[in-house]
């Protein structure tokens, strides 16, 4: 409810809709603490796009989870920094009312639609009980409201299909209907993990232009993750490199393909298959991703990265490439300049 | 496996139920048997005079041990009281232990097994340590002194007893199913939408983590019936003058050898009224889980 956003303290109508700052989140596991997301920010407005990139393990996904309060206690713990919607800081939030935020203001689509839903409920049940249960829909009410969503979603027969159960669904349409439970009560913003990820190429296209239509309809701010950089030129509007539990490098979507400003960022471009290298071997980056429970202090892409110099031993801020574009990379114009 | 249902046009969950339940041969029959025996419970009265003899506590101990004959089908017991008569009425306490003991044990176990596997940390613990303290306990030995110093010998009492020492074991299986199923997705998504602790237990946990406590459950009726009757064999449990399998079957103990009657016709009984139950509950189990449907 925008009511309820609008009322907490805080709120600001010209603060971006999204807004994460240096946050942090820990989980303790058996080989000791491990932080996997380490001071990441980023920022989206209404009607935006922003796809966060990395590799697996990056923290992309934690960062997400962390943003929906869906990081659990006791091993998981956001230990710094703050989340804010048009201003107002989650982390502060009594935990009832962040969770009445959750659904109708913040929602996520989940990359696997299947292990998302709960298998017991059919799909339409489970829709209707998002207008029961935060719009104190009656029964009728809720179940007419949530077929309209899934015809939404263009889900062919949506009354009909409404009573059928997760696993009668084919994979594209089970993420149909991930989507549908996201957008049933038109939250602000939308955090989609991959959600294409578990679709074949064809299906991720109609996904895709299905992300984009909602978007452009309701204004949503829309975070996207993603590790497929063909995705992320199609519909972002902005891009966030992740590595290693923070932002690396954050560009319009332009330009980060067309001047990288990061190593890992143009590694990544690299490593593109494209129809021309066809029979040649792939790029790859060398070197795995840092054991992120043994914390370094410098740069953490350093001992992959070819232009790592005795100055990285010094962890990089992140520098202002030019206006709305930042890097964390000491030789930032470097790597700019090709 | 998944034979492609028809598409159901509701989302209630009920008719899909019916039409799956109904289906199946397993649960006709099994519901048929426990509805029979139910009835048996609720109204011995209306079964046991269909041979003349309808009194339970009409006896002649002239007749002690008879075998089966003519207006007598099964017989007569060891104080020469019609055996068909009695078997019908025992049904009664054995039904009435059995079914409030799995009901007992099954909600204590759900609500334990809940707790600690959803809220884990120090609730765990707790409940957990509580869990061993009672399994390791000799849990027959715990049932005797419990029953021995109350004074009255009912089916509540029996069943309260025997519901303090079966709680464990399921509650135990239902920690570790719960714990499977709390780090699903879905459960991440419930949370994502806004859904609160008791919401997501109810809705989207127990229906999804108590399958295999609702089957153990199902087979554990028969041990139910079974321990009940060891109690009794042992003196703290019902005694006579009440009338239960179990009675029935410690007294046939002594005379089995020359009249099998005695032991026979009450097992019989036993025997069906227990696979019934354990066939109802798998047939329930398998239609209440769509994924298995």
């Amino acid at each position: 409810m925008s009511d309820l956003l609008e009322s907490l303290p805080g709120h600001d109508p010209g603060a971006p809709m999204l807004s994460v700052e240096d946050l942090q989140v820990e989980f303790a596991t058996a080989h000791g603490t491990v932080r996997a997301v380490n001071g990441v920010s980023y920022a989206v407005g209404a009607g935006e796009t922003l796809a966060v990139l990395g590799e697996s393990g990056s923290g992309k996904s934690v960062t997400a989870r962390a943003v929906m309060g869906i990081v659990r206690a006791p091993r998981g713990r956001v230990t710094a920094g703050a989340i804010r919607l048009r201003g107002v800081d989650l982390l502060t939030l009594p935990e009832e009312t962040r969770r009445r935020l959750r659904g109708t203001t913040v929602a996520m689509i989940f990359q696997d639609a299947l292990s998302a839903l709960n298998p017991v409920l059919p799909v339409g049940y489970q829709i209707a009980e998002m207008f029961r249960y935060h719009r104190g829909a009656s029964r009728r009410e809720a179940r007419r409201r949530a077929v309209e969503v899934l015809d939404r979603v263009r889900i062919p027969s949506a009354a009909r299909r409404a009573g059928d159960y997760p696993h009668q669904f084919s994979g594209g349409m089970r993420q149909r209907v991930g989507i549908a439970l996201a957008i049933a009560l038109d939250p602000k913003v939308i955090i989609a993990d991959e959600p294409t990820t578990a679709l074949d190429v064809t299906v991720q296209a109609q996904i895709m232009r299905l992300l984009g239509e909602i978007q452009r309809e309701h204004g949503t701010a829309l975070v996207l993750i993603t590790h497929d950089m063909g995705v992320v030129a199609d519909i972002a509007d902005r891009v966030a490199v992740m590595y290693a539990g923070r932002v690396v490098e954050e560009a319009g979507a332009h330009d980060i393909y067309a001047r990288p400003a990061h190593p890992y960022t143009r590694a990544l471009l690299g490593a593109i298959p494209r129809p021309h290298l066809r029979g040649k071997r792939l790029a790859v980056i060398p070197g795995a991703p840092p054991d992120m429970s043994r914390p370094d202090e410098g740069c953490r892409f350093r001992p992959r990265c070819e232009l790592a110099g005795p100055g990285c031993a010094d962890a990089p801020p992140l520098y202002d490439v030019a206006p709305g574009r930042a890097s964390a990379c000491h030789e930032w114009t470097k790597v700019i300049e090709g | 496996m998944a034979s492609s249902t028809p598409v159901s046009a509701s989302t209630d969950l009920r008719p899909v139920v019916r039409t799956g339940l109904t289906r199946s041969p397993a649960f006709v029959i099994s519901a048929t048997v426990v509805l029979i025996i139910c009835a048996l419970a609720v109204a011995p009265q209306a079964f046991a005079g269909w041979f003349g003899h309808g009194d339970p506590r009409a006896c002649d101990l002239a007749d002690s041990a008879l075998p089966p004959r003519e207006g007598h089908p099964f017989g007569f017991d060891v104080q020469g009281c019609d055996l068909y008569a009695n078997v019908i009425y025992g049904a009664r306490s054995s039904v009435a232990i059995a079914l409030l003991t799995t009901l007992g044990t099954v909600v204590v176990a759900v609500v334990v097994g809940c707790l600690a596997g959803y809220f884990r940390g120090w609730t765990d613990m707790l409940m957990s340590r509580l869990v061993d303290v009672f399994l390791g306990f000799p849990a027959l030995v715990g049932m005797i002194v419990i029953l021995q110093t109350l004074s009255t010998h009912n089916e509540f009492t029996v069943s309260a007893v025997l519901i303090l020492f079966g709680w464990p074991a399921l509650a135990r299986v239902m920690r570790g199913s719960v714990l499977a199923v709390v780090n699903s997705e879905y459960i991440a998504a419930a949370r994502g939408i806004g859904a609160g602790p008791v919401r997501i237990l109810l809705r989207h946990v127990i229906p999804n983590s108590i399958g295999p406590v609702a089957v153990l459950a199902g087979l554990n009726v028969g041990g139910i019936i079974a321990y009940e009757s060891a109690l009794t064999f042992l003196g703290v449990g019902l005694q006579t003058p009440a009338i239960s399998w179990g009675v029935q079957l410690n007294t046939a103990q002594q005379y089995f050898t020359t009249s099998i009657h005695l032991l026979v016709f009450p097992s019989i009984f036993l025997t069906v009224t227990v696979l019934g139950f354990v066939l109802l509950g798998d047939a329930l189990r398998d239609a209440i889980d769509p994924r298995i449907r």
